[in-house]
């Protein structure tokens, strides 16, 4: 079978320059035209320790970060001592020959070792360390035959027109690379057709703030945290244009609390954070159910417990989500499955805020978040819903807040509509937001007031069930092992499945859940009754959805498969798992 | 001339729910005095309170309100603010909210220099909780959480705390001469800039020491003293007189106000288009801002 993807890793140390090279690289590959996917570990230190990104890029669309390199670049010993082994047979290993050194017995077959002195070839061009990174790439760029002018127009987003003579530095830096590569045996020839169609590339995050922008997001508060802050510097570099306040706050009370002001004051509001900084959001995002005050909270999660390991992967904080809050109060959970979801799930949990006039938690992770993906051009043209407004029909003279409605929406106010002035409580209230609280509490019709007002709150439930995407099954009909998933776990789930069919003619599909909650259980149940042997695979220790599911269905998985140790899921991981369900 | 709003309209149906004799009486009275004499829009009045006493004031006006959790009233006045700064923002709470559980956001909301006019019903003791020590309680007092050897802790001074974090308009009113409050609460909302009007208000419940009497016989009035408002060095001079020099005089009035710092609105980018709430959704262009992902 001729190849049609190419992977490419590089490691250092923090600081070395791997991040970007790899950026630069992904790049590089979008722009040839080849549909990418990044992973980038790393740890969480500024200087020092040791960090690797892999980019793949392939002819067809691209389902994960893959496994095994064709290429490593190794800029210290520690990162030659931990990838070399994976290089695949026929692959190659580029390393700076002071001071790093291969091990041959380490590596597979025939894997060309291209030493070149890096750091020496740089410095006759530039005093700049970082350099000997773009001297590496060169070489990179060369083994895989990519089109030299990738390489200039990447230099060139990032110094721009302001420092020409450092971007032609890096060209001259680049070609030596190549140069080195093409005495050392040329390319790898691995005969890839580049369209050289460029393909638009961005994280997770990045599509999450596009989303939101496209459906009129007007407020962001935020706190500073991995793997989440990357929404609050792009959107604190951007959101000013569009007429969007973004916000670093003191604490992620303060983050949570301020998008609740801004979502009753009458803008779309959201916030963003990871499991530490949801936990200090969530007796403020309660008021939010209890005021019934719009807003959108996107959770990104990575390893627990308390601190973990902050720059590392996790399904962990589910239970988090879905138990936010003292009491019961209406909220949905929206779970992205890659970049275009997290765009249209975005741009969707603002109209489900405003049509519920409810927080609406987007929950993602590092893996999604942060990784860089190829996806198909982005239609802002999303529907935008604002909901019931008081002001659209009803008088001044009859309007009460928190009126009791069938589908539990009461006709909404903002601050600065003449004669519709009402106090938002968090404590329980009456209609017209009077509180029951303080001297109406206990008394008979007062019971029956607190009853129907919480009641009233708890059948948006219905409403959101109905508006939120249902369930998919995905793949073929007839499966010997039916796959339970969520979130980013998609992507080398569908890998997986594709490759074992292929390799050992084994059917599987995968039932996976767009929205978390409310819970589609009817569609759920239905969807489940073809399935011959389910395995539930998630990115934690219990099996937090798993549970969910028995709760809601009473499906209990025939096998669970929890992955808790920080890296994100491989195709193989899953692959190996499917089939000792099937054996 | 005839106003257009009367005092009463700026009054809910709801009646107040405080202990008779309360201090937050006085304040609220304060409040609807200023307002009124303002002639401030209903409409466009938001008052944001959190838990405690005095966090009910918002239900028994007639403007908008949010009624938060505890601690919590300045970060939802500051998303409120900055979703529309047309709105006239006010915040009223107690010394346990603002100055205990929520200190860091009045810190921070203080050297945001934000035009929010604060409120605290500063009465040195938690009063809904029935009678715990609050961030102001004296040294020494007993109280329900402290009975054994009374308040070991030293109290919050939030006039000096407000002159260190950057508010603009820092004064303390008493209960006991609504007039005055009256003045201090219209002028501070008149700022443009954070302003902080600590307001000595008496629980008649759960504290017996700081009473209408032991105010009466010890506060003075800076303004009849010739205190220099335009100067922080003898602001901060005033301000740690009570309760750390001694407890026998306690200046009341304008200890410190500046004009001259801009405030958090005047600086954020954003707003320089006009008031969030009122621009309009989704991206005009979205294949300039796609490019840079191409």
């Amino acid at each position: 079978m001729a190849k049609n993807d190419l992977v490419f890793r590089i490691g250092g140390a923090a600081g070395d320059g791997v991040s970007s090279t790899a950026e630069s690289f992904a790049k590089m590959s979008a722009r040839s035209g080849l549909h990418t996917w990044t992973y980038s570990s790393y740890q969480s230190v500024i200087r020092g320790g040791h960090v690797w990104t892999q980019i793949r890029g392939s002819l067809g669309p691209v389902l994960s970060h893959g496994v095994d390199p064709d290429v490593v670049v190794a800029l210290n010993q520690q990162s030659m001592d931990v990838h070399q082994g994976d290089v695949v047979e026929g692959g190659a290993i580029v390393y700076d020959t002071d001071g790093t050194k291969p091990d041959p017995a380490k590596l597979r077959r025939n894997v060309r070792l291209i030493g070149i002195p890096l750091r020496k070839k740089a410095q006759t061009l530039s005093p700049n360390a970082l350099m000997r990174n773009t001297v590496a790439l060169g070489a990179v760029v060369k083994l895989f035959d990519i089109d030299f002018r990738h390489v200039e127009s990447a230099f060139k987003d990032i110094w721009g027109d302001k420092k020409p003579e450092i971007v032609q530095q890096n060209i001259a830096a680049a070609k030596l690379g190549a140069e080195a590569v093409g005495q050392m045996g040329g390319s790898l020839n691995l005969g890839l057709p580049y369209s050289n169609e460029a393909k638009y590339l961005m994280t997770g995050n990045e599509a999450i703030c596009l989303g939101a922008l496209a459906a009129g997001v007007k407020f962001l508060a935020q706190y500073p945290m991995t793997p989440a802050s990357s929404i609050l510097h792009w959107m604190a570099s951007h959101g000013p244009k569009y007429g969007v306040v973004v916000k670093q706050v003191e604490d992620e009370l303060a983050a949570m609390n301020m998008t609740v002001g801004a979502g009753f004051a009458g803008v779309r509001a959201m916030t963003a954070t990871s499991g530490g900084g949801f936990c200090l959001m969530v007796e403020a995002i309660g008021q939010a159910g209890m005021t019934e005050t719009p807003l959108v909270a996107v959770l990104v999660q990575r390893s627990g417990p308390s601190t973990g390991l902050p720059t590392k992967t996790e399904q962990g904080d589910l239970n988090l989500a879905l138990g936010a809050g003292q009491g019961d109060w209406p909220r949905a959970i929206l779970a992205p499955r890659n970049p275009e979801e997290c765009f249209r799930q975005a741009a969707q949990a603002f109209n489900l805020a405003e049509i519920y006039q409810t927080p609406i938690i987007l929950i993602s992770d590092l893996y999604l978040g942060e990784g860089y993906r190829t996806v198909e051009k982005l239609d802002f043209n999303v529907p935008i819903v604002r909901g019931m407004m008081a002001a659209d029909g009803g008088t001044a003279k009859d309007f009460m807040r928190y009126r009791i409605t069938e589908s539990g929406v009461s006709p909404r106010a903002l601050p600065g509509m003449k004669g519709f002035q009402h106090v938002a409580a968090t404590d329980e209230h009456m209609e017209n937001s009077e509180l029951i609280s303080d001297v109406l509490a206990g008394l008979p019709e007062h019971v029956e007031e607190r009853r129907k007002m919480h009641a009233k709150r708890m059948r948006k439930l219905d409403g959101l069930r109905k508006d939120t995407p249902p369930p998919e099954l995905w793949g073929p009909k007839n499966a010997d092992l039916t796959l339970l998933i969520w979130g980013s776990t998609w992507g080398p789930a569908h890998e997986a499945i594709i490759q074992v069919d292929e390799t050992e003619g084994v059917k599987v599909n995968s039932l996976e859940f767009p929205t978390i909650f409310p819970f589609h259980a009817d569609q759920t149940e239905q969807l489940l009754r073809g399935a011959k042997q389910t395995l539930a695979v998630e990115g934690n220790y219990t099996g937090q959805f798993t549970r969910l599911l028995r709760a809601e269905t009473g499906h209990k998985a025939d096998r669970f498969y929890g992955k808790s140790d920080g890296e994100p899921f491989t195709w193989r991981d899953i692959a190996d798992h499917i089939l000792e369900a099937v054996a | 001339m005839k106003l257009e709003f009367e005092m009463d309209t700026y009054k809910s149906e709801i009646k107040p729910t405080w202990c008779p004799g309360c201090g937050d009486f006085a304040v609220l009275r304060a409040l609807q005095t200023a307002i009124h004499a303002l002639q401030l829009e209903p409409w466009n009045l938001l008052i944001v309170s959190g838990i405690g006493c005095s966090s009910n004031l918002p239900h028994f006006l007639s403007t908008y309100g949010f009624h938060a959790i505890h601690g919590r009233a300045l970060p939802v006045a500051e998303g409120a603010k900055l979703a529309n700064p047309e709105l006239q923002v006010i915040v009223t709470g107690g010394d346990g909210d603002g100055y205990g559980i929520g200190v860091g956001h009045f810190i921070h909301a203080m050297r945001r220099n934000f035009d929010i006019t604060y409120l605290v019903m500063n009465n040195q003791i938690y009063g809904l909780t029935t009678g715990q020590a609050s961030p102001t309680s004296e040294k020494g007092m007993k109280t329900k959480s402290t009975p054994i050897e009374g308040v070991i802790e030293n109290p919050v001074d939030p006039i000096s705390l407000a002159l260190a974090s950057g508010a603009t308009y820092v004064a303390r009113a008493f209960s006991g001469d609504v007039k005055t409050m009256a003045e201090l609460v219209k002028n501070g909302i008149q700022h443009h800039g954070f302003a902080l009007i600590d307001c000595m208000s008496p629980c008649v419940t759960y504290n017996k020491i700081n009473t209408y009497d032991f105010f009466r016989e010890r506060v003075y009035d800076l303004q009849k003293e010739g205190h220099d408002s335009s100067d922080m060095k003898a602001a901060f001079a005033k301000a740690i007189e009570w309760p750390f020099v001694q407890r026998d005089r306690i200046p009341l009035g304008l200890f410190y106000r500046t004009e001259d710092v801009p405030t958090y609105e005047d600086l954020e980018p954003a707003l320089k288009k006009g008031p969030p709430v009122r621009q309009p959704l989704g991206v005009e262009n979205p294949d300039e801002l796609l490019r840079e992902f191409l």
